[in-house]
Parts: C-alpha cells; sequence; structure tokens
C-alpha cells in the first residue's frame, strides 16, 4: 500500500471512529487511538524522512493536513459530546419549583408613626423647613405661660394635664419648643417640631402618650394665605393632588386668628360610599379635621422679644397636628391603642 | 351648649335649614357637635281641643271618656286616664296617625271596650316636662283645632354646640343670636333685657357686703313679694326641656331661663330665711368647712369665695348654693341675685372641690359685670308675669370700681389687616361685620377705631383680635392660597437626624421592627431589672397625677417597654419577635448635680444653652436611646431550614455590629454584666473608649418575669453613637497597591479572649497590617483541654506600595512572636 492509501485509510478509519464515539471516554480512546503516540498517522509522520525525496514532500504535507483534519474532528465531536452530556445533566436535575422560597431574612418595618413622621418631614423640609426637637418633660413656663396660656386655663388642670412638680409636667404638646426655638435663633425661623407629647385621657382615640409635629414659621412677611397655601402643600401630598383644605375659625391662646383645618374627604363622594351608605370616615361632611393653627399670637412674641422678635415686624404661623390621627386616616387604623401594643401583625403592615 | 331653633328664632331667623346653620356657624367659629331633634318630629295630628264632656268610663274607675271638641265642629271620643282630667278644660290632644316622640304612631284603639280616637297629653308625653301625674292644661283662650306646633313649641331641632372657652357669651340664646346676625346677615331683635321695670336704689329690709371685693366685681339683689310658687308653663317649660334643663319651679325656672338667655347664671334666696337680712360676701376661713346641696361636707380654704347670712355661709359663692336659704313651695318672697365673680377663682374652687355646674362652667370663663343687670331686667319682668309677684323698689348693688373702668377704643389699621391675613378688606366691609358684632366703630383716617362691648372685653383687647373677627365673618374660604416667600430658608435634616435615620433603616434592614413603647412605667421596674438603688436608671421621675400605678413613672431604660412588647407578641402567639426602639428615657437629677449630665453616656438635648438653662435645671436629663430585643429564631422555619438559629448573645452582636458598622461608628465589647443580663454571655459596648450601653443574653430569671424563656439584646446611647460615627467619609486608595492576605492560626488558653489576641496583633503588625479577623475557632482534642485555636485573616498593604515578601514576612514574624510572648500563643500548622 502505497504512503497515500494508507493516509487514505487512517483518515476514514479515524473519522468513522470520532463520529462513533457516544460519550468523552470513547472520544478520547478514539483519540489515543488515532492520533496517540503509538498510533499509525504519527509514526507515518515520523517515518516520511525515511520516504524516498520524492514522495517526502506530498506524504508529509498530506499526513500534516490529515492530522489537523482529525484534530478538528475531535474538537467538534468534543463539544457536541459535552454540550448533550450537560443537557442530560440538567434535564434530569429537576426541582420542585413550587416549593417556597429559601426565607432571606425578612426586613423589619418603621413604625407607623415613625414611617408617617418621615413623611411629614421630608413634606417640610422640601418647602424650606428644619427639623428640631425638644424635652418631653417640661417646664409650664413653656408648655403654658409663655404660649400665653393665661393662668387658669383648663389645660392646666392636674385632670388634664400630667405633672412632675409644680412647675414641670408631660408636655401637652410640641408648641413649647415654638418658644424654646425662638429663645435661639432669631427670625427668619421654618421649622417643624416633630415629637411625643402626654394628655391625661384613654379611649380608642385617645391614648395618654401621642405624638405631634409643630409647624413655625416666622419672617417679615408671614401671611394667614400662606398658612393656607402651605397646608394645603401638605395635605396634598399626604392626601392626594385633588385635596382641598379648609380654614374654620377657632380659638388657641397661642395663635391669633386660629384656626382649625379640615381636608376634603379623600373616601366618599359627596358624603357617600359606593354603596350608596353614609361615608364613615367624614361622617357625610365631606370634610375631615386635621390639625390646628393660626397666626402666631403678637403676646408669644413679647414673650421673646429680646430675642430678636418684634412683633410689628415679624408675624408668623403655627400649626400643630397629631401624627396617629394622620396615619389613621391614610391607612384606616381604627383604633388608637394599637400604636402602643407593638404587635407584630400590626408593625409589619406598614413602614 | 344645646340651642333649640324654636328659641333663637325669636331673635334672629335666618332664612336657612338646620344643617345650612350648623355649617355657617361652624365657618364662622362657633361648632356644632351635631344636630339634634327635640319633641316630636312631626306636628300634624297634635291639636288644641276642648273637653266637652267627661264622664267615669263604665267598666273602668281610673279612665274616663271624653267628648273633645277638635275644631270646626268636629268632636273626638277619647278615652283618658289622668285623674285630673274634667269638662271645660282646654287640653293637647294628639289625633291618630300622630306620631309620638317615642316614634310610635298613634291609631284608634279600643280600652276596655270603649273606642277612643287620640289621646289627651300629658308634658312628658311630649318632652316638654316630666310631669305625667295629670294632663296639660292650656290657655283657655286658645280656638279647638289650632295645630299645637302653633301655640307650644313642641317640634324643634336643637344645636349642639361647642363654645370655646374664650366666649361665654356663646353660652345663651341671645348670644349665639347675635353670632348668627354677624354670620348670616338676619335681622337681630333688640336684646330681651332692654325694658327693665325694677328700679335703683335701697331695698328696704335687706343689705349686702362685699367684703372679697377682688373675688366679686358685682353683687346684685332684687326682692320680690307676694310670689306664688307653681309650676311654670308650658312654653318655659319647652324651652327648658328643648336646652337641656330640667323644668322644677316657676321660680327656680326663671334663674334657669334667663342664664341660658343671657349667659348670667342667678340664684333664688327665700328672703324669709336669710338671717338678719343680710348677705356677705367674703373668703372662707382656714379649716372652714361647708355642706352643699348635694349634702356633701367640704373643707375650704380662704381662696374660696362664700355667700353668709347672720347664721353662717349659705353657699359657695357661683359654685352651689346651700340647703338652708333655697327656694321651697311655701316661699312668698324672693330674694334674686345676680352676680359677676372673678373667673380664674372660681375654676380653681370648682377645680378644688370637684363642683362643676352650669353657674360655675360660665363664672369661671369671667363675666361681665354689665350682663348681671341684664339679667335680673328679665328676671323681673318674668317674675312679675309668671309668680304673680311685685318687685320691690330697689335693687342692691354693690359695684367694684375695677370691673366697670370704661374701656378704650382699638385701633385697627387697613394695612394690618391685610399684613396678617395677605388680602385687603375693604375699611366699610370691616365696619359692617364689627358693628354686626356689637362692636362700635368710628372711622379714624388709616383705619377704624373700634369700641369693644362688654361681652366680649375679656377676649378682644388688641388689633390682632379684631382682625381675627373681622376674618371669621368675612369668610376664610376667600383667603388666598400662597406660600411664604422663604428668602433666606433652606430645609434639610442635621447631620444627627440623618444618622438617625441611617440607623432605623439599618436595623429594619437586619429584620428588626420597630416598636414604640410608653414612656410610662411601673415602679417597680428597677426591681424587675434587679437594679440597685444606687443605679442611676434607678432614679426615675414620678407623675404626680398618674392615670395607673403601672403607668405612674417614667422609664429610664428602653428595655422595660420593649420587654413589655415582647410579652404581648408572645401572648398573641407570635414567638419570633425581633423589636427596636429609637426612644428617649429620662433620669431624674440628683440634687447634688443640677445641671450636671447625670452619668457616663447622658446626654442632654441641644436645647439645654442659654436662655432656657434656668428652668431646664429642674427637669430630668432626656437622652436618646436605640435598643433592640430579640427572642425566638431568627429566621422563619422553612423546609431548608427547619431548625433556624435561635436570638442569643451572637446573634444581637450581628445586629449591633451591621449598625455600627454601617455608621462607620468605630466600637469594641468588654466582658462585663448588668443584673439584668446572663453573667457569662454580657458585655459593654465601648465607643472610642466610652461606655455606650449595653449587651447581651437577658438573665433567665428577669426574663422570667415577663414570660420569656429566653432573649438577647442591646442597649445604646445614641448621643455617644451619633457623635462618633464617620459622616463624610476620607477615600482610601483601593486600586493602585493590592494587599497582601495571609490566614494565621493561633492556639491559645480559653481564657484569652479574642480581642486580645486581635490587640497584640494589631500592635505587632504595626501599620502595615490594615485588618486582621477571627474566621474560625476551633477547640478539641487536637489543640488539648482548655485551649482554643483561632483562625484569623490578616491583610497587609501600604498606601504608596506594593509589599514585598519579605516586608510581609517580617510582620508576621513579629506577630508570631508577640503571640507567643504575651499570651502563650502557639502557631499551629
Amino acid at each position: 500500500m502505497s504512503a497515500m492509501d494508507q493516509l487514505k485509510q487512517i483518515r476514514f478509519e479515524a473519522q468513522a471512529a470520532i463520529e462513533a464515539a457516544a460519550s468523552s471516554a470513547q472520544l478520547e480512546q478514539a483519540r489515543v487511538e488515532h492520533l496517540g503516540r503509538k498510533a499509525e498517522l504519527p509514526n507515518l509522520l515520523r517515518g516520511v524522512a525515511s520516504l524516498p525525496p520524492a514522495e517526502r514532500g506530498s506524504v508529509g504535507k498530506a499526513a500534516n493536513q490529515l492530522r489537523k483534519e482529525l484534530e478538528a474532528a475531535l474538537e467538534t465531536r468534543q463539544s457536541d459530546l459535552e454540550r448533550a452530556e450537560l443537557d442530560a445533566r440538567l434535564a434530569t436535575d429537576v426541582v420542585d419549583v413550587t416549593l417556597p422560597a429559601s426565607p432571606v431574612v425578612p426586613v423589619g418595618r418603621l413604625h407607623l408613626v415613625t414611617a408617617t413622621r418621615r413623611e411629614v418631614e421630608d413634606i417640610f423640609l422640601g418647602l424650606g423647613f428644619r427639623v428640631a426637637e425638644g424635652p418631653e418633660v417640661e417646664h409650664a413656663y413653656y408648655n403654658f405661660d409663655g404660649l400665653n396660656f393665661n393662668s387658669s386655663h383648663p389645660a392646666r388642670l392636674w385632670t388634664d394635664t400630667f405633672y412632675v412638680s409644680e412647675d414641670v409636667l408631660l408636655r401637652t404638646h410640641t408648641s413649647p419648643m415654638q418658644v424654646r426655638a425662638m429663645e435661639l435663633h432669631a427670625p427668619p425661623l421654618y421649622l417643624i417640631i416633630p415629637g411625643r407629647v402626654y394628655r391625661r385621657d384613654s379611649d380608642a382615640t385617645h391614648t395618654p402618650q401621642f405624638h405631634q409635629v409643630e409647624g413655625l414659621a416666622v419672617d417679615e412677611d408671614i401671611t394667614l394665605g400662606d398658612l393656607n397655601g402651605t397646608l394645603t402643600t401638605f395635605a396634598r401630598a399626604v392626601f392626594g393632588d385633588e385635596r382641598k383644605i379648609r380654614l374654620r375659625p377657632h380659638f388657641f391662646p397661642f395663635t391669633e386668628p386660629s384656626v382649625e383645618v379640615d381636608v376634603s374627604c379623600f373616601n366618599c363622594r359627596d358624603g357617600f360610599v359606593r354603596d350608596g351608605s353614609r361615608c364613615p370616615l367624614c361622617k357625610g361632611t365631606t370634610w375631615i379635621e386635621i390639625l390646628g393653627a393660626g397666626m402666631v399670637d403678637p403676646n408669644v412674641f413679647e414673650y421673646v422679644r429680646e430675642f430678636g422678635y418684634d412683633p410689628d415686624r415679624y408675624t408668623g404661623f403655627a400649626f400643630g397636628m397629631g401624627l396617629e390621627r394622620i396615619a389613621m386616616l391614610k391607612h384606616g387604623v381604627t383604633d388608637l391603642r394599637l400604636f402602643y401594643d407593638n404587635d407584630l401583625r400590626f408593625l409589619e403592615q406598614f413602614g | 351648649m344645646k340651642l333649640p331653633l324654636i328659641w333663637l328664632h325669636d331673635y334672629c331667623r335666618p332664612d336657612v335649614s338646620a344643617s345650612e346653620l350648623a355649617s355657617r356657624l361652624a365657618l364662622t367659629g362657633t361648632e356644632v357637635d351635631r344636630i339634634l331633634h327635640h319633641g316630636v318630629s312631626e306636628a300634624d295630628c297634635f291639636i288644641v281641643g276642648r273637653v266637652l264632656s267627661a264622664e267615669r268610663h263604665p267598666d273602668a274607675d281610673r279612665l274616663s271618656v271624653c267628648i273633645v271638641a277638635t275644631g270646626e265642629g268636629d268632636t273626638a271620643q277619647i278615652v283618658c286616664g289622668a285623674p285630673n282630667v274634667a269638662a271645660g278644660q282646654t287640653v293637647a290632644v294628639a289625633q291618630p296617625g300622630a306620631v309620638m316622640p317615642d316614634g310610635t304612631k298613634l291609631g284608634k284603639a279600643k280600652l276596655r271596650g270603649v273606642e277612643s280616637s287620640g289621646m289627651i297629653l300629658a308634658e312628658d308625653e311630649l318632652a316638654i316636662g316630666s310631669d305625667h301625674a295629670g294632663i296639660m292644661i292650656l290657655d283657655e283662650d286658645l280656638v279647638p283645632g289650632t295645630p299645637l306646633a302653633e301655640v307650644l313649641p313642641i317640634s324643634t331641632d336643637v344645636l349642639e354646640l361647642e363654645i370655646t372657652p374664650n366666649r361665654p357669651d356663646c353660652l345663651s340664646v341671645y348670644g349665639v343670636a347675635r353670632e348668627v346676625h354677624a354670620a348670616t346677615d338676619a335681622p337681630l331683635t333688640a336684646p330681651p333685657w332692654q325694658e327693665d321695670s325694677g328700679s335703683a336704689g335701697r331695698v328696704p329690709g335687706f343689705d349686702a357686703r362685699v367684703e372679697a371685693g377682688d373675688l366679686c366685681p358685682r353683687f346684685t339683689l332684687r326682692l320680690f313679694e307676694d310670689v306664688k310658687i307653681g309650676p311654670s308653663p308650658p312654653w318655659l317649660k319647652a324651652r327648658l326641656s328643648a336646652a337641656g334643663q330640667r323644668p322644677i319651679s316657676n321660680v327656680v325656672d326663671i334663674t334657669n331661663y334667663v342664664m341660658l338667655l343671657t349667659g348670667q347664671p342667678m340664684h333664688a334666696f327665700d328672703a324669709d330665711t336669710v338671717a338678719g337680712g343680710i348677705l356677705t360676701v367674703r373668703r372662707a376661713r382656714e379649716g372652714e368647712t361647708l355642706t352643699t346641696l348635694d349634702g356633701v361636707q367640704r373643707p375650704l380654704d380662704p381662696d374660696v369665695c362664700l355667700i353668709e347670712d347672720a347664721a353662717g355661709p349659705t353657699s359657695i359663692a357661683g359654685v352651689m348654693g346651700g340647703a338652708r336659704s333655697e327656694v321651697s313651695e311655701s316661699t312668698t318672697r324672693v330674694l334674686m341675685e345676680a352676680a359677676t365673680w372673678n373667673g380664674p377663682n372660681i375654676q380653681r374652687t370648682s377645680t378644688r372641690l370637684g363642683l362643676r355646674t352650669e353657674a360655675s362652667g360660665r363664672f369661671e370663663k369671667q363675666l361681665s359685670p354689665e350682663a348681671a343687670m341684664e339679667a335680673q331686667a328679665i328676671a323681673t319682668k318674668l317674675m312679675v308675669e309668671l309668680c304673680g309677684a311685685r318687685v320691690v323698689e330697689g335693687t342692691i348693688d354693690v359695684l367694684e370700681p375695677v370691673g366697670s373702668a370704661p374701656f378704650d377704643e382699638i385701633e385697627l389699621a387697613d394695612r394690618t389687616v391685610e399684613r396678617i391675613l395677605g388680602v385687603a378688606i375693604p375699611r366699610e366691609e370691616c365696619a359692617a361685620i364689627l358693628t354686626r358684632l356689637g362692636f362700635e366703630t368710628r372711622d379714624a383716617g388709616e383705619g377704624l377705631n373700634v369700641r369693644v362691648p362688654h361681652w366680649r372685653r375679656d377676649d378682644v383687647a388688641r388689633e390682632a383680635d379684631l382682625v381675627e373677627e373681622v376674618a371669621r365673618i368675612w369668610g376664610l374660604d376667600r383667603l388666598p392660597v400662597t406660600l411664604p416667600s422663604r428668602r433666606d430658608a433652606v430645609g434639610r435634616l442635621d447631620v444627627a437626624q440623618q444618622l438617625r435615620r441611617r440607623a432605623e433603616d439599618v436595623l429594619t434592614g437586619c429584620g428588626l421592627s420597630e416598636a414604640i413603647g410608653w414612656s410610662f412605667a411601673a415602679p417597680s421596674f428597677p426591681q424587675r431589672l434587679g437594679l440597685a438603688d444606687s443605679d442611676p436608671r434607678s432614679r426615675f421621675v414620678t407623675l404626680a397625677n398618674p392615670m395607673s400605678e403601672d403607668q405612674s413613672v417614667l422609664r429610664t431604660t428602653l428595655l422595660v417597654s420593649l420587654l413589655d412588647n415582647v410579652r404581648t407578641n408572645r401572648a398573641r402567639g407570635n414567638h419570633d419577635v425581633k423589636l427596636f426602639e429609637c426612644g428617649t428615657v429620662y433620669v431624674r437629677r440628683e440634687a447634688t448635680d443640677a445641671a450636671a449630665h447625670s452619668g457616663p453616656g447622658a446626654s442632654e438635648r441641644d436645647a439645654a444653652v442659654a436662655p432656657s438653662a434656668q428652668r431646664d435645671a429642674v427637669l430630668p436629663v432626656e437622652s436618646t436611646h436605640v435598643a433592640a430585643l430579640l427572642t425566638g429564631s431568627l429566621r422563619p422555619v422553612s423546609w431548608r431550614e427547619p431548625q433556624p438559629p435561635q436570638a442569643d448573645y451572637f446573634a444581637v452582636k450581628g445586629v449591633l455590629a451591621a449598625l455600627l458598622d454601617a455608621l462607620r461608628v468605630p466600637w469594641e465589647v468588654q466582658a462585663a454584666s448588668e443584673p439584668f443580663l446572663h453573667p457569662g454571655r454580657s458585655a459593654r459596648i465601648l465607643i472610642g473608649g466610652l461606655d455606650a450601653g449595653w449587651l447581651g443574653e437577658l438573665h433567665p430569671t428577669i426574663v422570667g418575669g415577663w414570660d420569656i424563656a429566653s432573649a438577647a439584646g442591646f442597649e445604646l446611647d445614641w448621643a455617644t453613637v451619633a457623635q462618633a460615627a464617620v459622616h463624610v467619609p476620607h477615600y482610601r486608595d483601593v486600586t493602585s497597591f493590592p494587599a497582601v492576605r495571609q490566614d494565621l492560626a493561633v492556639v491559645v488558653s480559653d481564657d484569652v479572649t479574642a480581642e486580645e489576641v486581635l490587640d497584640q496583633l494589631r500592635s505587632a503588625g504595626g501599620k502595615l497590617l490594615r485588618k486582621a479577623e477571627v474566621f474560625d475557632v476551633y477547640r478539641g482534642e487536637q489543640v488539648g483541654e482548655g485551649r482554643a485555636s483561632l483562625a484569623i485573616r490578616l491583610e497587609f498593604g501600604a498606601d504608596d506600595r506594593t509589599l514585598t515578601d519579605e516586608e510581609v514576612g517580617v510582620r508576621r514574624a513579629k506577630i508570631v512572636s508577640t503571640l507567643a510572648e504575651r499570651l502563650g500563643g502557639e502557631l499551629r500548622g
């Protein structure tokens, strides 16, 4: 058999073996058999030198070409086999996809009061207010006197307010920080003051402790119209862009004029809900009371005049709202006491 | 206060429905709680009738069969059970079809076999009074068939008003009528006290002496003779009933009627029981007592104002009368008192004695002295008309000059209105509004000069008050909607506030939910936590007037609230609880450190500087703490993890590490316990060498007190954390020179802590050792009894070059030798 015939024979056999290999192992066997050290083709290549010079060139070239050809065929076959083997392996690796997930540690929740406080803070931050806090155990001066409560105002009564001593009490509102803030900072002043407050009251809509956010803006030209606009912006941010607010005249010792502020009901249409019954949220009135407000009473400025608050030069507005009340309205919570049970089934619904 | 519209309409009758009126009042400053209906809902079928005949029922002794004229010649047969029914009486009749106040509809009926078409009415059946002893007998002039509603107020809407404390003038029908007039512009009739048939001057046989003039600006008395005590006429009873007052007798009803109409309470004395004919107003003496009408003996003090006669005290002024001089059925001479008392003093007295009456509720808001004579004028008219009385010439009138000083005018500048409201209101409009409210106005160049009427004297004293009066009637719905111009204001959270939000977010990210506990605690909490009396946390703040013993002091640690919250959750079936709180604790100052901090870690709010410092010295130290408490499984049970790890020391330390590392706070722990912690699984948290709080597993006995088997937690002083936090981290090169990482295993004695090993390692490693972390601990045969092998990962690096093997080798050798020398550590493997 001539060398060229021999090469033909090798190609035929090797290609058949490569194609026939059904696994990586068989393919490796084919490789050893046909391209391994002891195989025919390498032997032949090694023997090229001993061929007659006329054949040397053509046989050597053909043999080399065949080797490359077979190596390429092996590689192709190898990757085909690997893919098939992987497919087969994956095909048997089946899980019940409907089993529950591996739990990551579930995230906790902010308390609804904190979540609401942040929401309110962020609205007023955007309106140019800063945030301050103050002491909860407070001097009667800041809680009452400095806010123009006369000495016999019923809020001072021991039936309404928690006292530690004659002059020291648990603040009944966040308003004392109005006076403290004005003592510390000259106008203009744009502040909100979130915090815990206390009143001697306990039922489904009153707890002896709750949270308020106070607002105070003092500048040279603050008007009741500015309060109207500021609270409209606030109400829309919290309760929806279609909301309107309504100011009703009221009385607070530390504001004049004083108003109570209602927001238009977001739960009903004209006082009735979809099934035709009276709206339980606004009681059919289409308005919901959300906070108290007013223009800072000139008497309050008199208490801090020495710190730069000349009532002839500055005007201001102030407001105070209950955070729990905002949260209850917004989220439909019906019992205030839930806020302090800290039952996880409650906490995990919000925040 | 209850305002029957039918009564209001005597003085002002706006052409609007009750609900429209209510909303108009609400929008002008008089809050309406609700609209009630008093009496029958439909006045149809209620008429005036005349009893033509009344015969005894053939089968029932107590019943009468009456023939009643019902108008236009018609008659009806009505069976009546009242003992007083008789022919000739003019009566109130409900005909079949009438709906009674309780909702039942009247039909034809047979009573003991006799047909009855309707009912002759007693007072209580129309909710006019409580009398059910007999039928109501009407004025004989009335024509049968006249609708009853035309002659008696049997049906009226009633507004229940919420009157703010600055408006005692609105605790009266005429006062509200004035508001309605201002709010709706419906005409207002002249005040009912305009004509007074009484006269001034001395009253023979009687006198009054006011010894406590500061507590009694005015004291007036009028004497009535030939008084016939009896029931009031139905119209008066009906009004009182609709306004929520029970009719009693004509004289008492008159005092109540006058009070409801004018706001000025009155008191009627039986003149013949006033010993010595002289009434004295004085302060009570120390130790004096008085038995009030309700039969309670009350201890008094010199701040309580009394009225006494020659036989001693008869009443507590402005609050409650005494039994001795009360009007009775046999009274024929009445001394009618109308006085003005010092409001704050009345409030103090009524609070101290726990006695609140309709009268004290009005007096305490400070009535004007003028109102006293207004009340006398109306009472005089009614005493004559309803009791057949004769008013004796003269009025005893002791008037303190202070209260009657003429009041000044207030200027209301046009520009002030605009400056406060943000909109200009024409001067004429301001004047018209103020006039409707009873103010007198006069044009004054740049605005108005305004005189305040006596009933608003206490409430309106400044320009701002007038602006409010104008604005509320003008209409707050017409205000512009603007934002402050804010030339110099930037809203932002300060660093501490940003850090706090970050802290809360990290903790929720770690799977903890936020709790907000009670600031209140039971005084037993320090004992329950095993705290010594000398522990600052035993120095709680005690409330003088708590709502309950359980909430009578303030917490000094968040742990007590968290334990309560965990117990609540466990009691409700949730055994895996992970909570944190970021809240305030309150520690009473010691007498010796009035202004100083109460101890390490305690911090005060920033307001403690400057103006408030002196007042703050009496306040407790308030600090914000951050605390966490975990119990049960750290993760939910699942098919992949049927037994998840439980909350223990290391779990809680992981949460603490997440929190402090997130805030970039350098920290370490030191084994140390607290009375409420597991002695072997607890530590102090140190931040920059300062004690920042505790960390550990709770002592089983302590948590047992909260029905909890095991729990772990920490509590940090937030100010210490926030001060140490790196808010603006500085960039450190991480790409130019790669670090060299090596592991090291060292065997040390069990009593050497990981922190001690790392401390030695760091000092030996020098600046080039950037990081050293324990990543495995092994105890067992291979290292020998009482010893532990710590596997530590080391990271070397320099900012200006890549370290050579040689440099690292030198450091490592130093580390190994230091560990051997200082801690007896042996390299393993």
